[in-house]
């Protein structure tokens, strides 16, 4: 069923009693054509390009959990694509792409909102970096801008361009088309879509072991709900990826960190754009219901326990009641944790492994949202064809033994 | 925030005494030119990452400034043993 | 109204306070609610969504309702404060929020009256797409004017706020009876112990007794004695208005501590709040249990309170939230509740008990009494719009089926669904919750720290067991485990209970019963998000909000889990439970941030020339921690003109320079020069006592990370530098290889940053100025070459003279004691005036040493680039077996030829400054999507040489020597020719002169 405001009225008086499942919840077959393990973002957007694009329909996406529930549901929901190196800006501008129409694509509003993305430049260095950015991203079509620090403020108008300050804001690189979306939206989205097309979700059923033949290819996975054969095995599990790589004895070079969150009480809109300054470590903007939403950093430690010290949020509020001095007197509502696969450059791995039929996509760090939709696209085209989609080609495993890295952290120590 | 306890100062310390020093026990090669650019690569970059017990080094950088290891549950983030530098890692009884 | 008698307020002391600019008085003890309720004021709020008419449901933290702004003028305002938690002070000033025009003319409330289920769960995921971007620009702006609740403050906050840690054997969360019963159990053993709770008086639900009495006393009196036994003991601490609000690994928890906001006129010099950082050895978890309302259509007009709630506006506050009251019960506490109004005067028109055969002691005492009770009624529907006027009743036949019933006029409602132990804490530590299916309520289950539950919060609800649970906690606490009984009389525990929705005989669809007010979300939500295929419970909260407004669901999470369950007629425990997160209450970001603000956000480190400079009129950037001197500009300069100025006189005679902010590491033992070959790509063996050398510093996968130059202070001794952002890493970095791969070297590593103030004279009249100036060395050429270190004493100050160059001069970098460091400084800069001595900062610094093709660590490298790239192969030790980083040399990438190398750009046009961070093309406008061969380092107008220059990292650029390039703008591209990266004395004649 379309949904539509004349259908919504439709419904409404009718009780709304019509509407369907969003998607179903059907038992595993015995066997699918391909199996992606992980329904966040990334995984369900896979499995919709998967049977849109390349007319395979016969998948399952298995997840241990409920749909959606893990980084997909905890981040700050920042999109962007101004990245440094060329390999990661098309990359993320193939996602950019992809945001703009989503809403009409999977007939569900997934609230994407191109408000602008600032980042802060602090000092010296932080104008170099920045500018560097601006150069590389103009010359490769993604718009990027350098505003003066009353440019700044001008776009948001609480910041606080005090050049007095312990931290001044000397200036600022600005997306324009750079923003935010509803993080549960984006999966619900995919996952009613890719549900309609025949795609399996099957929530509640983790993984224990990855099954191979004699061949070394892999025949299926070992669920809590029985076995599923399949000669092709996506894995898209974010922080669990070492772990479930592992059933397959591949090492992973990933580190799993917790990274917090957390947001205010509901206010009124003071807050136009996203703000993010990575110098001192805090990223602020206000999601439609009015909550201040603010991401904090990483732990110091690896950790799978979806939490974190209150040192790490109590440091990113000082950092934004500098920046935002009149949001002191607001308070915190919520704070979280979720669980962020960290590769050594910081950019993800995509792609086929040594294990024929396992491809893995995985290592998004802090950074994987804004990717949810590009990520997906490309990710489908390497699992259904076997080989890796043109913009996934420099994202290999392979890349960690010649030292071809994508460093976009050392290029720029700009956090996603 | 963590408590640590340092096996040299013999103490438990806040977290922020520490400094985090990823996986322990990832030897560096006698002769590195020795060693192929897989296995170098798998130095250099792979960590088991285990979702259980994980052994991890660090170093009480605001006290003695020794580095040590530690066996901590990452699902829990319960620390079961800090030992020093260069020793086994130990066989925890169940 | 405010009862004749009794409770905790003091009648006597009138307080005036203003709601939406109408003036009240309440009495002092009163919290806003309270005495807004004594002056018949049940209008307080506007829902989320349907902007419905609100009043107060809760009378503590749980309130979901009552959210209001209060203002004290300056930028001393805070939205979304719960009433119930404000306590009153003379001239509080507080207003309604999320209305228009005024609270009970609220245009947006035509929300309320859209086809019934249009705008249910989700409705937003389903609309407002097209066209493209329409959302963005036409329904987002929209749709964010009127979410959110209240406003933010307009200034900045003028208030200040403290932090600190405490230590404790025990904490006990809850000052309730087992609260106080366990500190009391610990306390008398000398343990150390914190007390903390949330509300402005201790004692909890004590407070609100009217009948109950505990070992003779009366509660209240219990509570005071209690109390004043533990005020005695120097070993605990009591913490009133500070509420626990995170419980974090090994027993550590965030409190956050009310200091003054109940006060009239506030110490300027006292913080609002503190946050208490707390290590506990055992924490004793008493945080009683939250009563539940009952979903019912319109159970949410003003007026509709929980029983609990009107109870304590009675008991403790001396009020009467109505005149006539229907109370509707499925546990034997409302009857309590009903006769504590009846004593106070409010008149109980019926208690409808949703159960068949009610029984216990509450329901006793009301049918001794005289209270009219209905069995097996409910409440189907609430008149009234800004106040309750009436409730249908129904009776509720055995099947479930509802058949109407009489009208009953009232205007207060009361529920009493039931207890939820409060958990959260508890769930927060990572402990596993049980479920206890007979009672259907979450208890404590495996416990995953040093913790204990006792009381209501562990599902012990009769009171003198709840008290001994306490007492026997608090024992064992402190390794002293014993029992003690305490006597009660007159207290009705929870019996009872019922979760989800109600039924009723009405048209489901038409109406709405509230699981969560504040959001809004009804049953038929909870409904619709699982026919829609939202099983999970975390689902059917992200799909209807519901458990996400600012009270988290405390009041509505067992509701909407019993809801769901019953829609996919699954048992409760299998539909899981959202997980409890920090805070437990909403928190102030000013109470988290602390101490950490303006200049004590982080430390500012200063050379001991700082003061000289600004003196000086320097300009300072931000380099790290450090403020370092930008540069030096004389009245109507700016910056390119002092720059400009500075560098001549570098050139010409000598600029004086403030280098201590570059790391200092001493390298001593009789393994340090081993130690410093597996370090830096260099041989160091060999390097001569007095000597220094350009060192270079990899990571082990090859990529350069520091630089500096290092002096050989003896055999076993080296002086290194770093550069000023890498002294903490690359001490780090030293200390892990020394200890964990190469533990075997005798070699000890002291940080000497803050020891040596670095004073560096550059150019040719260097060595003139200082020599008059120094004793114990010679400063000749031949004896003192370019590269060497002496140490001897300067201005009677004990130095070690460095003669280096970082800007292609003859220089030296003077390192004395950073205590004597202004005092050389200024003793050298008036040697020099004569000879045209010019302080210069950074940015001349950075000019000087681009001209001489000089890298910066971190502007040419950007952690990806080798040494090779950066035409350093000079600097490997060729013979050398290993070092850090030498394996990855090798490796498939590293060894490329067309990697970015270091290049100098001269652009075709001298007077064309390049744009740092620009990039390079072949071609002048590449069409978009056009790879760039690299990009620009470094670029500065070289008034040595009358022209721009600039370094560029650029693919293959050892082969393009002579090439022209282009650096593409965006009013076009820039021609540049590619050359050797050293611009300037190529041949170093001056360097070494």
């Amino acid at each position: 069923m379309r949904f539509s405001f004349p259908r919504m009225l439709k419904e409404a008086l009718n009780g709304n009693a019509g509407w369907p499942e969003q998607w179903r919840s059907p038992e595993p077959k015995a066997s699918y054509d391909a199996i992606i393990v992980g329904a966040g973002g990334h995984g369900l957007a896979t499995a919709y390009y998967m049977a849109k694009e390349h007319g395979m329909r016969n998948i399952a996406v298995l997840e241990k959990g409920w749909l959606g529930g893990g980084n997909t549901g905890r981040n700050t929901t920042i999109i962007r694509s101004n990245y440094l190196w060329e390999e990661s800006e098309a990359l993320y501008e193939h996602a950019m792409k992809l945001w703009q129409d989503l809403s009409l694509e999977l007939n569900y509003n997934v609230m994407y909102s191109p408000r602008g993305v600032l980042m802060l430049a602090h000092n010296v260095h932080d104008v170099q970096v920045f500018k560097r950015h601006v150069h590389a991203n103009r010359l490769a079509g993604i718009d990027n801008e350098w505003l003066t620090a009353e440019e700044a403020k001008a776009f948001c108008p609480i910041l606080n361009i005090d050049p007095d300050v312990r931290y001044p804001i000397i200036g600022a690189a600005l997306q324009r088309r750079g923003g935010t979306a509803r993080h549960d939206a984006v999966a619900w989205g995919y996952a009613r879509a890719a549900s309609a097309m025949g795609v399996d979700i099957i929530q509640n059923c983790e993984v224990r072991n990855i099954l191979r033949g004699p061949d070394g290819a892999v025949t299926g996975v070992e669920t809590t709900r029985g076995v599923i054969r399949s000669k092709k095995i996506g894995v898209v599990a974010a922080g669990h990826s070492s772990v479930l790589m592992q059933m397959a004895n591949v090492s992973m070079p990933l580190e799993s960190y917790p990274l917090q969150a957390l947001v205010s009480e509901p206010i009124k809109p003071i807050m136009p754009c996203v703000v993010m300054s990575n110098t001192i470590h805090a990223y602020m903007s206000q999601s439609d219901k009015g909550e201040l939403v603010i991401g904090a950093g990483t732990d110091a430690y690896t950790s799978y326990s979806q939490t974190g010290g209150l040192h790490i949020a109590t440091h990113t509020l000082e950092a934004i009641c500098e920046l935002f001095p009149v949001v002191r007197r607001l308070r915190m509502l919520r704070n979280w944790g979720g669980i962020v696969d960290v590769t050594p450059d910081r950019s993800p791995i995509i792609g086929k492994t040594p294990v024929a039929g396992l491809f893995v996509n995985c290592g998004w760090g802090t950074g994987g949202f804004k990717a949810t939709p590009g990520s997906g696209h490309i990710f489908a085209h390497t699992v259904v064809t076997g080989e890796p989609h043109k913009i996934a080609a420099p994202f290999t495993l392979d890349r960690f033994r010649t030292g071809r890295l994508i460093d976009e952290a050392a290029a720029a120590a700009v956090a996603h | 925030m963590l408590l640590i306890r340092c096996p040299y100062c013999e103490m438990e310390r806040p977290e922020l005494e520490f400094r985090y020093g990823g996986e322990a026990h990832v030897v560096r090669a006698a002769e590195p030119e020795t060693i192929g650019d897989e296995a170098w690569g798998q130095f250099l970059y792979l960590r088991s990452n285990p979702k259980g017990l994980h052994a991890e080094r660090w170093r009480h950088t605001n006290g003695c400034g020794r580095f040590f290891n530690c066996l901590r549950d990452t699902v829990t983030d319960r620390i079961f043993v800090t030992y020093k530098a260069g020793e086994p890692r130990p066989e925890l009884a169940s | 109204m405010r009862t004749g008698n009794g409770g905790r307020v003091d009648r006597s002391r009138r307080i005036n306070f203003s709601f939406d600019g109408r003036a009240y008085q309440g009495c002092a003890g009163d919290t806003l609610a309270s005495a807004l309720l004594a002056n018949g004021v049940h209008l307080v709020g506007r829902s989320f969504k349907y902007h419905r008419p609100r009043g107060f449901v809760a009378a503590g933290s749980e309130e979901p309702n009552a959210l209001v702004d209060i203002d004290r003028g300056n930028g001393r305002s805070a939205p979304n404060l719960r009433a119930t938690q404000v306590e009153l002070y003379e001239g509080l000033v507080a207003k309604s929020q999320n209305r228009w025009p005024s609270l009970a003319f609220d245009l947006q409330a035509l929300n309320d009256l859209a086809p019934a289920g249009l705008f249910g769960a989700g409705f937003y995921y389903k609309t407002f797409m097209s066209p493209r971007g329409a959302w963005h620009r036409l329904y987002e702006p929209f749709i964010r004017r009127v979410a959110g609740l209240g406003h933010a403050p307009k200034l900045p906050d003028p208030d200040h706020y403290s932090q600190r840690y405490a230590h404790c054997d025990v904490l006990v969360v809850g000052a309730g009876a087992t609260g106080l019963a366990a500190a009391l159990a610990a306390g008398e053993t000398g343990a150390a112990v914190i007390l903390a709770d949330e509300q402005a008086e201790m004692g909890g639900g004590l407070l609100d007794e009217r009948t109950a009495s505990i070992d003779g006393l009366s509660a209240a009196n219990w509570v005071g004695a209690t109390l004043a036994r533990l005020a005695a003991m120097p070993n605990v601490t009591l913490l009133p208005r500070t509420q626990a609000f995170g419980y974090y690994a090994q027993n550590f928890l965030g409190l956050a501590e009310k200091l003054t906001e109940h006060l009239a006129a506030p110490d300027k010099s006292q913080p609002r709040e503190r946050l208490w950082k707390v290590r506990a050895r055992q924490v004793l978890l008493a945080t009683g249990a939250i009563e539940r309302p009952l979903v019912f259509p319109d159970n949410d007009r003003p007026g509709v309170m929980l029983a609990s709630a009107a109870r304590t506006f009675a008991n403790r506050y001396g009020v009467r939230p109505g005149e006539r009251a229907v109370v509707f019960v499925a546990d034997d506490t409302g009857y309590g509740a009903a006769l504590d109004l009846h004593a106070a005067g409010t008149e109980i028109a019926v208690i409808a008990d949703l159960r068949t055969a009610p029984s216990g002691p509450g329901f006793e005492a009301a049918s001794g009494t005289g209270l009219r009770i209905m069995p097996a009624t409910v409440v189907t529907g609430v008149s009234g719009n800004l106040r309750v006027s009436g409730v249908t009743l129904g009776s509720l036949a055995a099947d479930g089926t509802v058949r109407g019933g009489e009208k009953i006029v009232c205007d207060l409602v009361l529920m009493a669904g039931g207890w939820t132990p409060a958990v959260h804490l508890f769930s927060q530590s990572r402990g596993k919750l049980a479920y206890d299916s007979e009672r259907q309520i979450y208890l404590p289950g495996t416990y995953a720290q040093a913790a204990q539950s006792a009381g209501a919060c562990n599902g012990t609800f009769e009171l003198a067991q709840a008290i001994a649970e306490g007492h026997a906690a608090g024992a064992v606490a402190v390794g002293t485990p014993g029992t003690r009984s305490f006597a009660v009389t007159g207290a009705i525990a929870p019996a009872g209970g019922f979760h989800g929705a109600v039924p009723h005989d009405r048209n489901p669809e038409q109406v709405k019963a509230f699981v969560d007010f504040q959001n809004d979300v009804t049953a038929k939500d909870i409904k619709l998000a699982v026919r829609e295929g939202m099983h999970s419970i975390e689902h059917i909260k992200r799909y209807t909000t519901t458990g996400m407004a600012t009270d988290q669901g405390k009041t509505s999470n067992m509701n909407g889990l019993a809801i769901a369950s019953a829609a996919l007629d699954k048992p409760i425990p299998d539909i899981g439970l959202t997980t409890f997160r920090p805070p437990f209450t909403p928190v102030t970001f000013g109470t988290l941030a602390g101490h950490s603000r303006g200049a004590l956000l982080d430390p500012v480190r200063q050379t001991p020339m700082h003061g000289w400079a600004a003196a000086n009129g320097a300009k300072f950037e931000d380099v790290g921690q450090w403020k370092r001197a930008w540069y030096f500009p004389k009245p109507g300069e700016d910056m390119h003109a002092a720059v400009n100025r500075e560098c001549r006189a570098a050139r010409s005679a000598a600029g004086l320079f403030d280098a201590t902010t570059l790391g200092k590491i001493e390298i001593v033992g009789p393994d340090a020069a081993e130690f410093m070959e597996r370090l830096y790509t260099n041989p160091w063996h060999k390097l001569g006592i007095g000597r220094c050398r350009y060192g270079l510093m990899l990571n082990e996968a090859g990529f350069v990370m520091d630089d500096g130059v290092i002096g050989r202070l003896a055999a076993d001794s080296f002086h290194v530098t770093t550069t000023t952002g890498g002294a903490t890493r690359v001490l780090a970095h030293m200390e892990d290889y020394l200890q964990t791969e190469f533990p075997e070297l005798k070699v000890w590593l002291t940080s000497t940053t803050e020891q040596w103030a670095v004073i560096a004279i550059q150019g040719p009249k260097a060595r003139e100025i200082i020599a008059p100036l120094v004793e114990g060395i010679d400063l000749a050429a031949e004896t003192m070459p370019h590269m060497s270190v002496r140490e001897g004493s300067i201005c009677g100050v004990p130095t070690r003279l460095f003669r280096v160059s970082f800007t292609g001069e003859l220089g030296f970098e003077i390192n004395v004691p950073a205590d004597h460091g202004r005092a050389v400084w200024e003793a050298v800069h008036e040697a020099g005036v004569p000879h045209g001595l010019t302080p210069y900062g950074t940015e001349t610094m950075h000019v000087l040493r681009a001209e001489k093709g000089y890298i910066i660590v971190g502007q040419e490298t950007d952690g990806t680039v080798t040494p090779s790239d950066l035409g350093l192969d000079w600097a490997i030790g060729k013979a050398k077996k290993d070092f850090v980083g030498k394996r990855s040399l090798k490796r498939p990438d590293l060894v490329k030829t067309d990697r970015k190398h270091l290049v100098g750009l001269l652009t075709a046009d001298p007077k064309v400054v390049l744009e740092e961070g620009a990039q390079i093309t072949v071609e002048a406008s590449p069409a978009t999507g056009t790879p760039a061969l690299g990009h620009v380092t470094s670029s500065y107008w070289s008034e040595t040489l009358g022209r721009s220059i600039a370094m560029a990292l650029v693919a293959g650029g050892k082969g393009r020597m002579g090439a022209t390039l282009h650096v593409p703008m965006p009013d076009g591209g820039i021609a540049v020719t590619v050359t050797e990266p050293v611009f300037f004395d190529k041949e170093g004649g001056r360097i070494n002169a």
